[in-house]
């Protein structure tokens, strides 16, 4: 396996602060670890690898379990949702109308894998089942507006009307 | 507070406020003449009802009602697909699909002239006599409520309602005139069995837990990770009516000795848990939880956890892990959690619905609940009633209820003049009931006896369009992703079965794959470690009990019966219907279809992907699915 | 203890009280497979290999943590118990690389056995997606590919629970749960110490160490090199069961015989330099309580353990003792005073070590172990190395005679070869320091307090008037909570031993592997300590102070323990490292 990259960390002086407070006022309670994530990520809005490195270091607990709970619940998440979530169709009836295509281009164009979140933490791209749009294919949705009928050469516009 | 003095003086102040909403349909005073309730659970609030609550009491504000007419906004009503509901109390008029705009109309007509909105209320309440009550509807007239009695009643978030509806008197009792004997006595007598699933006796657990008294740390755990899909029963116990949950696991604090509970929610319900949070400070703040309740020298106090979205989370053994801080796997039973539960102490743990039924089994006698009910299945059950059924929503019925009374009477049959084929009851772990057991009374053992099991009480209603190859998939698709991937059996189990049904659905299977199917289904009964993975093959073999032979045509005859698995499906034009109008092949999305301009056109199925695009854009129902 | 009677297959069984099923089979003469099961250890009825039926029971259940009850109906060998088994086996296959003719763990690979065993016909039946999974080959000292994980989490188990150090689990659920560490950053990059605790927990061939053995063959067929080998006191205690010879039978003068046949133009060994650590930390020891040095002193011998300090008592890695451990003091000793003595340039000297041990193979390339500025030891093999050696060269390992080492690196006495049992670097140096401190010949050699495999064991010896607290670690989850006592000041010794294996070297990360099911029933650990105690009885000589070889060595070379040059070559530095270090 090789090590899963998260989006390089921004944290502030002021969340570390929160996540070490609130840490701390746990400190000595029976299973906190799961409260202590769930803050954690209200604070970060994920869980990467500085947050639960401190979250070990400071609960002394090891740091791959932390990472084995994080990861076997759905709702913590280890890479951050963009402010703009882009979902990409790969359903049939999209596919064949060449969605793989413009999930390429986005991938380019936003320089991320899908699951990934840009550096600026604007754009967030994945890739979804049918959507129910298939007489618009091939589709993909930004937040909750959805966009069909793409060529490749439209992505560039559309996420100019996000910048 | 420290008496039950306190406790009555607060009911009896409150009660006759409360009463306007249920048998004496009046104040004492008459100062408040109407309660408009409107309902603040989940599936109301999402269409706005919050906003309906300001507003009512905006208009009634500006017309000078305010103090003769009060807004309560109370938790779930249980007909969730008319939300938002509104009740005009003391008749009980019955508003469904209420917009913000029209509260105003409400106002003025109804409360102001006394003439209901006639276009907003609840069709099957109009009458040629006038508007009936709730209470009159098919919906609600064969319910019974006893987990739900407060729901849709109360405001939650208000613990001086509970109180007048004789909340916390329950506890009192128990505190101050039973022994823990007498509890368990009482709730063994009762006949109550476990609401979460397994229908294990409650009194029983209480028992096991209560050994070894003295100073040993023990638990009471409540069990609201929720996580059956189309189950919603917890949900609106915890939003509608909280303080029920607070009592009932108080008093098993009694009984078994232990001082520390531990509600352990689903972090999905955020207005659950916010009910939740606030009521846990109101029981605070009136002694009801915390030390010395009711000068008794009992301590108990609730701490919530939330849950982090994992279904095997519902498990005991695997809850128990989750509040430890650990990943949600269970562990072998024995030993039991009432031996070695939570960080190793004797726990307790019982789901949100089985607590609700507790202080009434206090206070109204364990003859009373057991009058109700089967011969092994007492008092009544919640089940969220959906999928091809015109009622959608919560409903809480005797048990021994037939399922044709579910689905005809109190669901009010199925839309569309379609026929009944099967409803599928107990979630991931449950099965399918064939049209042929349509009149069996519904309790714990029948279900078992066909093949499926209670579960939480999702019931969904399934016709003849629906697909039981495609039924089966979607609930191990859900197992799959749920699997917590401990044990052998299930962990690959559930994705091998998967493939092989994806194997059926898409026409490539042979009779084999079935005999596989099999295989892997009883072997995953027999030797998964949890309750979860055991169970997690009952939707395929229940399934291939009772629809074998779709099963088959699936394999053999690459069809799909009820015409839902793509693979199997072809589109075709008939050429007789088809006017050449070019909408069909202007929307395919994958240039399917050819022809010309006023001619009939074809669909070449090599290309066609079956979106069925165009059987909607068709105007002349000219194309065909097989 | 209470006696339950139950009924296993229709025959009346009494077994204790508390007894599983599985164990009370046994009382029987019944073997049920297991896979998952580690006794005390992985108790987490996963696998589901040990079903049975009990009746009145919904579903079989897992005999390794059913317990039983007066009464209790037990069924082991019915057809649904039979093809229950083989089923979990064919979905075990279904996302296993079946790649068994160039596994590692052919032939000793539990899952096979139990497939052939409970005759699973058809390995492909239910075969379907398989993930694939990346080698980890970050770790100096082994590779983990989950391609053959089976997932039993034995390794997590050890890894967390026995050591403490938890740096591998279970991440992600359901189908795509896997073994791996934080992030899935390679185990390198993580605080692990390379004790190889997981390799010898591993049913199958998913862990194991990085095989050096070709190097080692290719070293001995280069005419221009010297190729030297010495063999740790614990390997001779584990060695003979890599060919078929019960657990606890001693294979030194095999051992010497193969090696020589194997090529190595000197077959020393390392009991020589056991006694040669004896002679420096003793003097250490006494110079410390002379003169207020850090005190407690720890042993330094294990460096999975100090790895372990270094990590997770960075504070006190002063508290070590800077002698080099005796594989390297060994190494450094043949490349200074052999070479010199030989004259033989010490680059054209290939310094191979057989190790009970993973660990030793992380040593080798550590800071400050070069005393002739080359590496003091090129190569580390472990014991299961060694053994693939000798098979690859068709040698009769049992017909073999018994062989001697060569001298002069290969005299060690009975002080040197119980190093390999926790406790015995203690009583070795109990040994010498007692004669030492009071100039007198001791009448009982056997400081039988430090024996046995408890996990922490405590004494205090009255020397020469002096109340010398000692304590003994083995394991490192026994060392934390010994050490976090000291720190707490909840306790106080003179002198710790600590070694990083539950049990010590005869137990170490690079031995022969045991299936579980022999282990769940005996204690490994006893049984081949039993052999180095022996051995130590059945030498003349069982004071290291009085091996004539180490007594040369100072002669001719070191001149004094402790001396400017001793500490040159036989002694080394700690660094301090972080727990959770996030890798580039």
């Amino acid at each position: 396996m090789s090590l899963v990259k998260t989006v390089p960390f921004q944290g502030t002086k002021e969340q570390e602060e929160k996540l070490l407070e609130m840490i701390r006022a746990h400190k000595g309670q029976k299973g906190a670890l799961m409260p202590v994530l769930q803050q954690a990520q209200d604070i970060y809005g994920y869980l990467p690898i500085e947050v639960q490195k401190i979250i070990s270091d400071e609960m002394e607990i090891p740091m791959e379990k932390i990472y084995g709970v994080a990861t076997f619940y759905a709702q913590f998440a280890l890479q951050p949702k963009g402010k703009y979530r882009i979902s990409v169709c790969l359903g049939t009836a999209c596919y064949v109308k060449g969605s793989g295509k413009i999930y390429e281009k986005l991938q380019d164009i936003l320089q991320i894998q899908g699951g990934e979140c840009t550096l600026d933490g604007k754009f967030s791209l994945e890739a979804c089942r049918c959507v129910g749009a298939c007489g618009l294919a091939p589709v993909m949705t930004i937040n909750d507006e959805v966009y069909g009928r793409l060529v490749p050469d439209d992505v560039q516009g559309i996420l100019e009307k996000y910048q | 507070m420290r008496s039950l003095e306190e406790l009555n003086a607060i009911r009896d102040k409150i009660k006759d406020h409360v009463g306007l909403r249920t048998e004496s349909g009046q104040t004492k005073d008459g100062s408040v003449r109407a309660h408009v309730l409107v309902c603040a659970g989940t599936g109301c609030t999402s269409s706005n009802s919050l906003q309906i609550a300001d507003k009512m009491e905006e208009e009634l504000k500006a017309s000078g009602l305010d103090n003769e007419i009060h807004v309560v906004r109370t938790g779930c009503h249980g007909l969730c697909a008319l939300g938002p509901i509104m009740i005009v109390y003391p008749e009980a008029v019955f508003y469904s699909m209420v917009t913000v705009e029209d509260v105003h109309e409400i106002v003025e007509e109804h409360l102001k002239n006394g003439r209901p909105v006639t276009r907003l209320v609840y069709d099957e309440t109009v009458t040629e006599d006038g508007i009936k009550s709730m209470h009159e509807t098919h919906f609600y007239k064969k319910q019974h409520r006893v987990a739900l009695r407060n729901c849709g009643l109360i405001n939650p978030e208000d613990i001086e309602e509970y109180i007048a509806r004789d909340g916390y008197q329950a506890l009192a009792k128990v505190l101050k005139e039973m022994s823990p004997d007498d509890v368990v006595k009482c709730i063994l007598d009762s006949g109550l069995r476990g609401r979460g699933g397994g229908g294990f006796p409650t009194g029983r657990k209480w028992q096991l837990a209560m050994g070894n008294r003295g100073n040993v740390q023990k638990y009471v755990c409540c069990n609201a990770d929720e996580g059956d899909p189309g189950a919603f029963m917890d949900r609106s116990v915890l939003e509608g009516d909280p303080h029920v949950v607070f009592e009932a696991m108080a008093i098993a604090g009694y009984v078994i000795g232990a001082n520390q509970g531990y509600i352990y929610v689903r972090a999905e319900y955020p207005i659950a848990v916010n009910r939740l949070n606030i009521a846990l400070k109101q029981a605070r703040e009136y002694g009801l939880l915390g030390k010395d309740i009711f000068g008794t020298g009992f301590d108990f106090d609730i701490d919530l956890r939330l849950g982090a979205g994992a279904f095997v989370c519902g498990e005991e053994t695997a809850l128990m892990t989750s509040i430890e801080g650990n990943r949600g796997e269970p562990h072998p039973r024995p030993p039991f959690p009432a031996v070695k539960g939570l960080w190793e102490k004797p726990t307790i743990l019982n789901n949100v619905e089985t607590y609700a039924n507790i202080p009434q089994i206090i206070l109204q006698g364990a003859d009373w609940f057991a009058s109700m009910g089967t011969e092994k299945s007492k008092g009544t059950k919640v089940f969220a009633l959906g999928g091809k059924v015109k009622n959608v929503g919560l409903v809480e019925i005797p048990m021994g209820t037939t399922l044709r009374e579910i689905v005809e009477e109190i669901g009010g049959g199925i839309p569309g003049g379609k026929k009944f084929k099967a409803a599928q009851t107990g979630g991931p772990s449950g099965g399918c009931i064939s049209a042929d057991n349509y009149d069996i009374p519904i309790d714990y053992d029948n279900l078992v006896a066909i093949g499926s099991m209670m579960g939480s009480g999702g019931l969904i209603v399934m016709d003849e369009d629906t697909c039981m190859v495609d039924i089966a998939k979607f609930f191990l698709e859900f197992t799959v992703d749920e699997s917590c991937g401990k044990c052998t059996p299930c962990r690959i189990g559930t994705t091998r079965l998967l493939e092989l049904l994806n194997k059926i659905t898409d026409g490539r299977a042979t009779m084999e794959d079935l005999d596989k199917i099999e295989e892997i289904a009883s072997y995953m009964k027999q030797n998964a470690l949890c309750a979860l993975g055991q169970t997690a093959a009952n939707p395929v073999l229940s399934t291939l009990k009772n629809f074998r032979d779709e099963y088959v045509a699936h394999i053999q005859d690459k069809k799909c019966p009820a015409g839902v698995c793509k693979s199997l499906l072809t589109y075709t034009i008939d050429p007789e219907k088809c006017k050449g109008c070019t909408m069909c092949a202007k929307n395919c999305p994958a240039g399917a279809i050819t022809g010309e301009k006023k001619k009939p056109h074809e669909i070449d199925p090599n290309k066609c992907v079956k979106c069925g695009v165009c059987m909607t854009k068709c105007k002349f129902d000219a194309i065909e699915k097989k | 203890m209470e006696n339950i009677n139950i009924k296993i297959n229709g025959m009346e069984v009494s077994a204790p009280a508390g007894s599983t099923i599985l164990e009370a089979a046994r009382i029987a003469g019944i073997d049920i497979p297991t896979l998952c099961y580690l006794k005390d250890i992985n108790e987490i009825g996963a696998c589901r290999m040990c079903v049975v039926e009990v009746k009145g029971a919904r579903s079989l259940v897992a005999a390794c943590v059913y317990p039983i009850n007066e009464g209790m109906e037990v069924f082991t060998n019915t057809p649904l118990v039979r093809e229950s088994r083989k089923k979990t086996l064919q979905l075990i296959l279904s996302v296993h690389e079946r790649r068994c003719l160039s596994c590692i763990r052919s032939e000793d690979c539990e899952l096979q056995k139990l497939c052939k065993d409970l005759g699973v016909d058809d390995e492909s039946r239910y075969d379907g997606v398989k993930p694939v999974y990346e080698l980890d080959e970050s770790a100096p000292h082994m590779i983990r590919d989950n391609n053959k994980c089976i997932l039993c989490r034995r390794c997590v188990a050890v890894c967390d629970k026995v050591q403490g150090i938890g740096v591998i689990g279970a991440n992600e659920r359901g189908f795509k749960t896997h073994i791996g560490s934080a992030f899935e950053m390679g185990l390198g990059d993580t605080s692990c110490v390379s004790c190889g605790q997981c390799i010898v927990a591993c049913p199958v061939g998913a862990i194991y160490e990085k095989d050096y053995t070709q190097q080692v063959f290719d070293a001995i067929a280069d005419p221009d090199k010297v190729v030297v080998v010495q063999t740790a006191p614990a390997v001779r205690a584990g060695l003979g069961e890599e060919f078929g010879l019960p657990v606890g039978t001693g294979a030194e003068g095999k051992m010497a015989a193969a090696l020589r046949r194997l090529g190595f133009d000197k077959v020393f060994d390392t009991n020589f330099s056991a006694d040669l650590t004896i002679m420096e930390e003793a003097h250490e020891f006494l110079d410390r309580v002379k003169n207020g040095g850090v005190l407690p002193m720890i042993t330094s011998c294990s460096p999975g353990w100090i790895k372990y300090c270094e990590h997770y008592f960075p504070d006190m890695t002063e508290n070590l003792s800077t002698c080099k451990s005796p594989q390297q003091m060994f190494g450094a000793t043949l490349k200074t005073y052999y070479a010199q003595k030989m004259g033989i340039d010490p680059k054209k000297i290939v310094s191979v070590s057989v190790m009970p041990c993973t660990a030793k193979k992380f040593e080798i390339g550590r800071d400050n172990q070069s005393a002739a500025g080359v590496p003091d030891v090129d190569i580390s093999l472990t014991t299961r190395e060694l053994a693939r050696m000798i098979k690859r060269a068709g040698l009769r390992f049992n017909e073999l005679p018994d062989e001697k080492f060569d001298d002069p690196l290969g005299e060690g006495t009975g002080a040197a070869v119980i190093f390999g049992a926790t406790g015995g670097v203690m009583e070795a140096a109990l040994r010498t320091a007692v004669e030492t401190l009071t100039g007198e010949e001791l009448k009982e050699l056997d400081f039988v307090d430090v024996r046995g495999v408890a996990g922490v064991k405590e004494a205090t010896y009255n020397v020469a008037g002096m109340d010398v607290k000692v304590a003994v670690a083995s394991g490192l989850g026994n060392a934390r909570a010994l050490l976090n006592k000291v720190k707490a000041g909840e306790a106080n010794y003179h002198f710790i031993e600590i070694m990083g294996c539950p049990g010590g070297c005869v137990n170490g990360g690079g031995q022969p592997h045991v299936a579980a099911s022999f282990k769940n029933a005996n204690d490994v650990r006893e049984i081949r300590a039993k052999v180095l105690y022996d051995y130590d009885k059945a030498n003349p000589i069982r004071k290291s102070h009085e091996n004539p070889s180490i007594k040369k060595v100072y002669e001719e070379f070191f001149g004094e323990p402790g001396s400017h040059k001793a500490h040159e070559i036989l002694h080394t530095s700690y660094v301090k490292r972080e727990i959770n270090k996030i890798p580039e």
